[in-house]
This record gives structure tokens, C-alpha cells and sequence, in this order.
């Protein structure tokens, strides 16, 4: 048997372009936008966010026979939390500083509403190793979103990618400073993060008529 | 009583949940498609952040933050619970928010009928546990002071969620490519928002210690001696500090 059967193996690569669960699914908008002005920050994120969706499907789905329907937010809310609350102490202890970058996001990651849709949606309703794979598919979906708007954020608004200058010294003017390029300061401040996911979600939709709104 | 004008105003234009740090975006977008559901679901964040944020921190001072637990007896002094925090915090919320859904059927069943399904979805709201958090992260000294912080950022919300819903109401009849058509335009809009709430941002600068206009501080690049741009270049290379902070030494 292979370790991937095509519905399975299709569980990941839906939400990477299809069923993109920011683009499409409007869900996890919250921390899409507010941590993507280093592209760092943004691969840290996804990686937590990752995490706690991978193992909080395995978890919800491992419990959901016995999960009483009245009370199943709250114990999902309660699965979320732990793990949010290992990923901001391990992120506290290892990248202190990036940890104060992130500052409350990471907390918010509890209500991101990726995290709860899927846990509702799938998680309840399906075994651990599918869960699994729908987790890692749909953060690998957010992943994408936040380290393209993270990536062009940095890169126009800093000229760094990941710290390393890219595209020369702006002090000294190599690199592309020399022939007069000035850094865009407008793609640092938050509202460019918007404006980032508007055009994704443009071309996104031109590249795919099926997904575009009746008004 | 100045703290807390400034903070109000701040909370509301400044540190606007939506356009600054993008809180609640999830059912912004998704609920502001008509401007009276989106009047019903801000009314509703209001009232669940002015419960939540006053009680959380209660919880903060007295049982979470570092030191709090010394009203117990000084041998509890050292305990920092303050890993607690995101438990505690989501729990109180939940638990607010079920409180205060069956208040409002109670004694006012129109206006549970009004907000339908949303007050329970506000649980899990990121603007309310947000709000919690940025108290808890800026270190609000007062219980007044949170109050005034949970009103005004609800009031904040409640300003762009109803902003965005007249707007898309009016862009109804206009021509919008079909890619954008819908989330897309929103997003824009809600950017451009954002850039002009920026605006704002000079608003509580005057007073007597305002800090001084930023022309005054700038060295003119150009005229600099080559020795200080080669000491420039040097800090911003050795010390990892940004290129604003270094000129403006």
C-alpha cells in the first residue's frame, strides 16, 4: 500500500491552490497580515501554526466519539491552548527575540479561525491519519499566502530578505541603490499587507474563472 | 482623567483593532456585506470586550503576572504564572460570552434575535482574546483603564466594520473586475483604509513633551564628511542597528 493514496495525498495539495484556506476559505486572515513585514516572522509562523493545527486534528480526531456535542468548542478551545501555550514557551526560549516580534499573535493563534474550521469541519468526522494530512495541507496553504506576502513585504520594503541585504547597501548605494532605487517604505507599514493578499486573490482568480463571486 | 481620554482616542484611531493590527478580520469580512447585520455584530464586540478585558485583568493582576499571587502570603512572591495566561484568558471569554447570551435573551429576546448566531461566534472572535492580550502586553495599570481599553477598541472595530459595510454596499453598482469582485476589493479598500487611519497617527503628539519634529533631528545625508558615513556604515554593519537610528545619532 503506499504511503499516500491520491485522496490523501490530494488533502494536502488542495489547499495549497484551490481550496487556499486564506484566499478562498477567508479564514486566518488575522495573523496573515500583521506579522508579514519580515519574511522570518512569517516562516516562524506557519511553522507554529503547523504544528498545533497537525497535532490538534490528531488529537480532536483521536477524541471525537467521546467528545459530548454540547461542550466540543470548549474542549477544543482547551486542545488549542496547549499547544499554543508549548509553541510560545519553546518560541520564548529558543528565539526570544523573534518571540517579541511576534508578540501576541502567537497567542492568537488559539483563535485563528483555520485551527477551529478544521478541527469542525474534518477533525470530528474523520480518522487520525487523515486528519493529520488535512492539517499539515491546509497550514502548508496558509504557509504559502504568508511567506509570498512576507517575501515581497521584506524585500521592497527593506531590500533584505531574511536579514541578508539582497539587494545591495543602502548607505553606501551599491547594488541596485547605486542607479537611485529607494527602499519602499509604504510596503513596511500594515495596510500594505492588504493590499499584498488583494492582488493574490486577483490573480489568483483571473488564473481560475470557476472561484470569482457573483455580485 | 487625561490617561484615559488619550487612551480612548488612541484605542479608536491609533491603535485601531482592524486597520493597525488587523484583529477580527475573519468576521469583518465575512458579516460586512450589509451595514445593519454589521451594526448588530459591532454592538455585540463592544459589549464582550467591555466584560472581558475589566476581568481578565482582574486575573492578570491578582493571579497571573509575575509576583501576583502575594496577597496568598509572601512565600508566593516568586510564582509567575503568566504561562497560564491564554487558558485562563480564552475560559473567562468563553465563559462571558455564554453569560452573556443568556442575559440578553432574557431581558432583551429582539435584540438576541437580531445578533442570531454571531454572539456566540464571538468566543472565538481573534479582536476579543486580542483585546485581552494587547491589555496584558501593555501593561494597562488600572481597572478603569481597561475598561476604557475594552470600550474603545470595541468602539474601534465597531467604526471600521461599519465603514467597510457602507462601502460595499455602495460598491454594489460599480464596475469591479471580476477577479476582485468580492474578498479582493475588500481587501483593497480595507488597505487604503488603513493608509488613511494612519493619518491619525500624529494626533497626540503636541503638549509639552512631544517629542521634537522629526526635520530637526535628520542629518542631511549629502553634506556628511566621509569619515562619519564610513562610522555610519561601520555601526549599521557591526552593530545591527537600523539605518534611521544610526543617521539619526
Amino acid at each position: 500500500m503506499a504511503l499516500l493514496t491520491k485522496k490523501d495525498a490530494s488533502l494536502i495539495t488542495d489547499p495549497l491552490a484551490d481550496n487556499n484556506p486564506i484566499t478562498i476559505q477567508v479564514l486566518g486572515i488575522c495573523s496573515a497580515l500583521a506579522i508579514t513585514a519580515e519574511l522570518k516572522a512569517s516562516i516562524v509562523m506557519a511553522v507554529a501554526v503547523m504544528f498545533v493545527l497537525g497535532l490538534g486534528n490528531v488529537v480532536i480526531s483521536l477524541m471525537r466519539n467521546i467528545i459530548p456535542s454540547k461542550i466540543r468548542i470548549i474542549v477544543q478551545l482547551i486542545v488549542v491552548a496547549t499547544l499554543v501555550i508549548v509553541v510560545d514557551q519553546v518560541l520564548k526560549a529558543f528565539a526570544y527575540e523573534l518571540s517579541k516580534t511576534l508578540s501576541v499573535f502567537v497567542g492568537l493563534i488559539i483563535t485563528n479561525c483555520i485551527i477551529m474550521g478544521r478541527f469542525e469541519a474534518f477533525a470530528l468526522a474523520n480518522g487520525p491519519w487523515r486528519s493529520f494530512l488535512d492539517g499539515i495541507g491546509n497550514s502548508l496553504g496558509y504557509g504559502v499566502i504568508l511567506i509570498i506576502v512576507g517575501f515581497f513585504r521584506e524585500l521592497l520594503g527593506s531590500g533584505t530578505l531574511l536579514g541578508y541585504k539582497v539587494l545591495g547597501d543602502p548607505i553606501a548605494k551599491t547594488g541596485l541603490y547605486a542607479t537611485g532605487y529607494e527602499n519602499n517604505g509604504f510596503m513596511i507599514i500594515p495596510p500594505a499587507a492588504l493590499i499584498v493578499v488583494g492582488i493574490i486573490i486577483w490573480v489568483q482568480r483571473s488564473r481560475n474563472p470557476a472561484l470569482v463571486e457573483d455580485n | 482623567m487625561l490617561e484615559h481620554i488619550e487612551l480612548f482616542f488612541k484605542s479608536i484611531f491609533i491603535d485601531n483593532m482592524v486597520f493597525a493590527v488587523f484583529l477580527g478580520m475573519c468576521s469583518y469580512l465575512a458579516v460586512s456585506k450589509k451595514v445593519a447585520t454589521a451594526v448588530g455584530l459591532g454592538a455585540a464586540v463592544i459589549f464582550v470586550l467591555a466584560v472581558t478585558v475589566p476581568l481578565n485583568w482582574l486575573l492578570d493582576q491578582y493571579l497571573l503576572r509575575d509576583g501576583a499571587l502575594v496577597w496568598l502570603g509572601p512565600e508566593y512572591a516568586d510564582y509567575n504564572l503568566s504561562f497560564l495566561s491564554f487558558i485562563l484568558f480564552i475560559a473567562t471569554i468563553a465563559t462571558m460570552v455564554q453569560l452573556v447570551e443568556i442575559v440578553v435573551e432574557k431581558f432583551s429576546p429582539s435584540l438576541y434575535n437580531s445578533l442570531g448566531i454571531f454572539l456566540p461566534l464571538i468566543a472565538v472572535n481573534c479582536a476579543i482574546l486580542g483585546g485581552s492580550l494587547f491589555m496584558q502586553a501593555r501593561d494597562i495599570q488600572s481597572l478603569g483603564l481597561a475598561f476604557n481599553y475594552g470600550v474603545s477598541s470595541g468602539i474601534g472595530w465597531f467604526l471600521a466594520i461599519l465603514a467597510i459595510a457602507a462601502i460595499r454596499e455602495k460598491i454594489r453598482y460599480s464596475n469591479v473586475p471580476a477577479p476582485l469582485r468580492g474578498l479582493g476589493i475588500t481587501f483593497i479598500i480595507t488597505g487604503l483604509m488603513g493608509i488613511g487611519f494612519q493619518s491619525f497617527g500624529g494626533m497626540l503628539t503636541g503638549g509639552d513633551d512631544a517629542a521634537a519634529p522629526v526635520e530637526e533631528q535628520r542629518m542631511d545625508y549629502d553634506k556628511v564628511s566621509e569619515n562619519k558615513k564610513k562610522e555610519i556604515k561601520e555601526e549599521i554593519d557591526t552593530k545591527d542597528v537600523s539605518y534611521n537610528d544610526a543617521i539619526n545619532k
